[in-house]
């Protein structure tokens, strides 16, 4: 069940604020809250009745400690990059911005181990363990702006997970403000924790759980030696034939990425890449040290070859490799001269019943009368298919939402999930319905509850209420405006 | 719903209506592991058999009650294995007792532990209800990671009745090398490879002499060995065997056996107590009497905790008590997966 909050008066909620000592940096003129009113979901806006920039854990405590005795939502937000609402704020609630604890905090290049604040974007981490010849490996395509907390909060996956795992897999311990205001030391430095596995729970709990105040992160060697192949295939069964006869010779490539024929061709209008004519375009990247890759290397290409490829590009350097991989990071933005507005999917399958699901896709798409393009994570059978429709037109959203959820039922019918990256927020919850049972759903409320008894944090988000399942939606492109163009995306 | 899960579900309704705990049993082979439970046995490990493997998926599924000798001979069938190479600590060993206690072996800090490779759990919770949490799929964030908390929860929080798990491709090659050297400059030398794209894939040290394991591509194994020399240990895979099932003879007689799980980069923790350290420096087992306090101490002081392993005074707590925030969420996750409070009470000193 859900926890119901009564609203508080806006005078109240405002008082509570300014009553804090030190003061609080509070935002609640309306043009001001403009700013914030959705994330990279943006059919949806609301806007909240103060946003907060703290500076420092102390604040993120107190703001917690004044809002949760009257009851009032807290939606936390990083840079608001997430694609499935997560951070849409909540009208009768505060939203914590944590974009100003941008401090990494240290690079300790011995333990290898980043310990920085929420704030930090993505890609800054590994800029600053590279002198040390480290990395951190969660890679969202968003990791430019997209921040560390947001990543731990929808357990951000990327393009190089099936090697190097999610966010979950490089995190070793947070400290996060609960529903009480209280902090939690979850994890540490060694490698296991007394109890139990709180660091599970709260990475990917979607703020439901806590606010994250900071983070211990897992760096990695650099990889000495990367080689990447671009190969094509006449049917994307080939493809992923290929990808399975690649892991089924005992190699586990860094990345694996497919894309059909919409989304190659989409590209190559976009781009002119000189891409090869193809209905699908396998990427794969080896690494590791010198000798393992090029070993690598000679495995993939004879494997490419024997699968049936008709054209094997391999990249000599590092020009030819940002090519390679060009197409499938610039897909987002080529995918939306393709028609004005698109929705974007991240079901996941199990990856043998991918070129039967694949073929089930198009022929919704066929049924509804909707162009899909499909870009997939494919060593993890994580698909992103993107529905192309016209808003201008009457009734055309509507159709793409249903045929998306139809497309998530049929992830759950071959065993999959309905996301595997971008998290339920608020665009899944009808799907969670789906894929979980009433006992199920019921656990997560107890769960949220263990850590926020009064529900204050993120209400509404992540998992659906068990009396009511939300309207579909999804990643909606509007007249071709991609929000944050410059991010590549998936 | 199988007969098993039916029955056990309705097992534990039972038990709860009448608050009557039930101690969950496997193999038994984990008796040793953990307070003392109470309770009328659960006996889990009649509920056996693979549900589900694709090599090609790298996915398995399988009832809590298999055994892993079982697990792993069919991974190995195809080339595969659990990356986190668990200690069975007898034949009996099944995969549910193994995931209860977040049990890994020598490759852990390199690989993961297996917490990092659980993908799905099915349970079923302190009221009799059979749920599933995740799935089977690598990429998965639909509602809270349940099936993650169940590693390691010492079944409190449900009994496991089938798990799923991400398995890897086994290395084509391995290697062990051998090092001279004292405590100190074993911790500086295996941080400082870590630290490197090296194939590594286990450390020990013990008595002065430091073993390392690499595992991989035979070029990149061959290529690590001429940058690390040291000596070549011609049976190294009898030595890293008895590593993980706590064979050799450091861990031999009744001495209770400490585990201080600590930062890697700890320096040495100064006992006067015989001392293995594995894990890159983050696993250290000690032998010998000791009270609680001063081994907390030392294992706080190393940026860890302190577990009474095997043997001693059990009663008095063996694992290392929790900061009083982190308890309230314990106590509150108890309390909604068991309310009744029937499932291994005590197994985790309070919980």
């Amino acid at each position: 069940m859900d926890l119901a909050l009564t609203p508080a008066p806006r005078g109240t909620v405002l008082a509570a604020l300014g009553a804090v000592r030190p003061p609080l940096s509070v935002v609640a003129e309306a043009e001001c809250l403009a700013a914030f009113e959705t994330d990279a979901y943006i059919q949806v806006r609301e806007t909240p009745l103060a946003a907060v920039l703290p500076e420092s854990e102390a604040e993120v405590i107190a703001l917690v400690r004044a809002l949760a005795p009257i009851g009032v939502p807290v939606v936390t937000r990083g840079a608001g990059t997430g694609i499935s609402g997560g951070a849409i704020p909540h009208a009768d609630g505060v939203l914590a911005v944590l974009t100003r604890l941008r401090a990494i905090v240290r690079i300790d290049a011995a333990a290898r181990l980043a310990v920085v604040e929420p704030g930090v974007p993505n890609a800054q981490v590994s800029e600053a363990a590279r002198p040390a010849g480290l990395h951190f490996a969660p890679d969202p395509s968003s990791q430019v702006v997209s921040t560390i907390g947001g990543n731990i909060a929808e357990n951000a996956g990327g393009v190089h997970c099936l090697k190097y795992g999610l966010t979950v897999h490089n995190v070793v311990a947070l400290r996060a403000i609960d529903g009480e205001g209280e902090l939690l030391e979850i994890g540490g430095e060694a490698l296991d924790a007394p109890g139990y596995d709180l660091l599970a729970v709260v990475t990917g709990s979607e703020g439901n759980l806590g606010l994250i105040t900071r983070a211990t992160l897992r760096l990695l060697p650099r990889p000495e030696a990367t080689e990447t192949v671009l190969a094509a295939f006449d049917t994307v069964k080939a493809g992923a034939e290929a990808v399975g006869a690649i892991i089924g010779a005992g190699l586990v490539p860094a990345a694996l990425e497919m894309m059909d024929r919409v989304v190659i061709d989409a590209c190559e209008r976009y781009m002119a890449l000189g891409l090869p004519k193809a209905e699908a375009l396998l990427l794969v990247e080896v690494d590791g040290g010198r000798e393992e890759a090029n070993e690598a290397l000679g495995q993939v290409e004879a494997l490419l070859a024997a699968s049936g490829a008709t054209e094997v590009r391999v990249a000599k350097d590092e020009d030819e490799r940002a090519k390679l991989w060009k197409s499938r990071k610039g897909a987002f933005a080529a995918l939306a001269s393709v028609l004005p507005d698109y929705y974007t999917m991240d079901g996941t399958i199990p990856r043998r019943a991918l070129p039967e699901v694949l073929d089930a896709v198009y022929a919704l798409g066929r049924e509804y009368g909707l162009t899909i393009g499909n870009v997939f994570h494919a060593g993890d059978g994580n698909m992103h298919p993107c529905i192309f429709y016209d808003a201008t037109k009457p009734g055309e959203f509507e159709r793409s939402e249903e045929l998306g959820g139809r497309i998530l039922e049929l992830c759950i019918d071959h065993g999959g999930t309905i996301t595997g990256e971008h998290g339920v927020g608020i665009e899944k919850l009808e799907a969670m319905c789906l894929q979980f049972r009433a006992g199920e759903i019921a656990a997560f409320h107890d769960v949220k509850r263990a850590f926020d008894p009064t529900g204050i944090l993120n209400p509404g988000k992540a998992v659906p209420a068990l009396k009511r399942c939300a309207e579909w939606g999804g990643m909606h492109v509007r007249a071709g405006r991609v929000p944050r163009p410059d991010i590549p995306r998936f | 719903m199988s007969d098993f899960i039916a029955q056990t579900a309705e097992r534990v309704r039972e038990h709860a209506a009448r608050k009557s705990p039930l101690r969950i049993r496997g193999g038994g082979t984990k008796d040793f592991l953990g307070a003392s439970g109470a309770g009328e046995p659960l006996e889990v490990s009649s509920y056996t058999g693979i549900v589900a493997y694709e090599p090609r998926e790298l996915v398995l599924t399988v009832r809590a009650g298999t055994r892993l000798a079982d697990i792993e001979r069919a991974l190995a069938a195809e080339g595969q294995m659990l990356p986190f190479e668990p200690p069975r600590f007898g034949e009996a060993a099944t995969i549910g007792g193994t995931v209860a206690c977040n049990l890994s072996g020598p490759r852990r800090p390199f690989a993961g532990a297996a917490r990092d490779f659980v993908l799905g759990a099915r349970i079923v919770n302190g009221k009799g209800e059979d749920l599933s949490f995740g799935g089977r799929v690598i990429k998965n964030v639909a509602g809270y990671d349940v099936s993650r908390l169940m590693a390691g929860a010492f079944g409190t929080l449900g009994v496991l009745t089938e798990l799923s798990f991400k398995v890897l491709p086994r290395p084509p090659a391995e290697a062990t090398l051998a090092f001279e050297m004292d405590e100190a400059a074993m911790i500086e030398a295996v941080n400082r490879w870590a630290g490197q794209p090296l194939p590594l894939s286990a450390t020990a040290w013990e008595s002065g002499v430091l073993r390392v394991r690499l595992s991989g591509a035979a070029s990149a194994v061959a290529a690590a060995r001429a940058k690390l020399g040291g000596a070549d240990v011609p049976d190294g895979g009898t030595y890293w065997l008895s590593l993980r099932e706590q064979a050799l003879p450091f861990f031999e007689g009744d001495a209770p056996l400490w585990r201080l799980s600590v930062a890697q980069t700890a320096g040495p923790l100064g006992l006067t107590m015989p001392q293995l350290v594995e894990w890159g420096g983050g696993q250290r087992w000690l032998r010998g009497d000791a009270e609680l306090g001063p081994m907390r101490d030392a294992a706080q002081k190393a940026r860890g905790h302190a577990t009474r392993f095997r043997g001693g005074d059990r009663a008095g707590g063996v694992f290392h008590p929790l900061a009083p925030a982190i308890a309230k969420i314990h106590r509150r996750l108890k309390e909604a997966f068991d309310p009744a409070g029937v499932l291994n009470p005590g197994r985790m000193d309070n919980f």
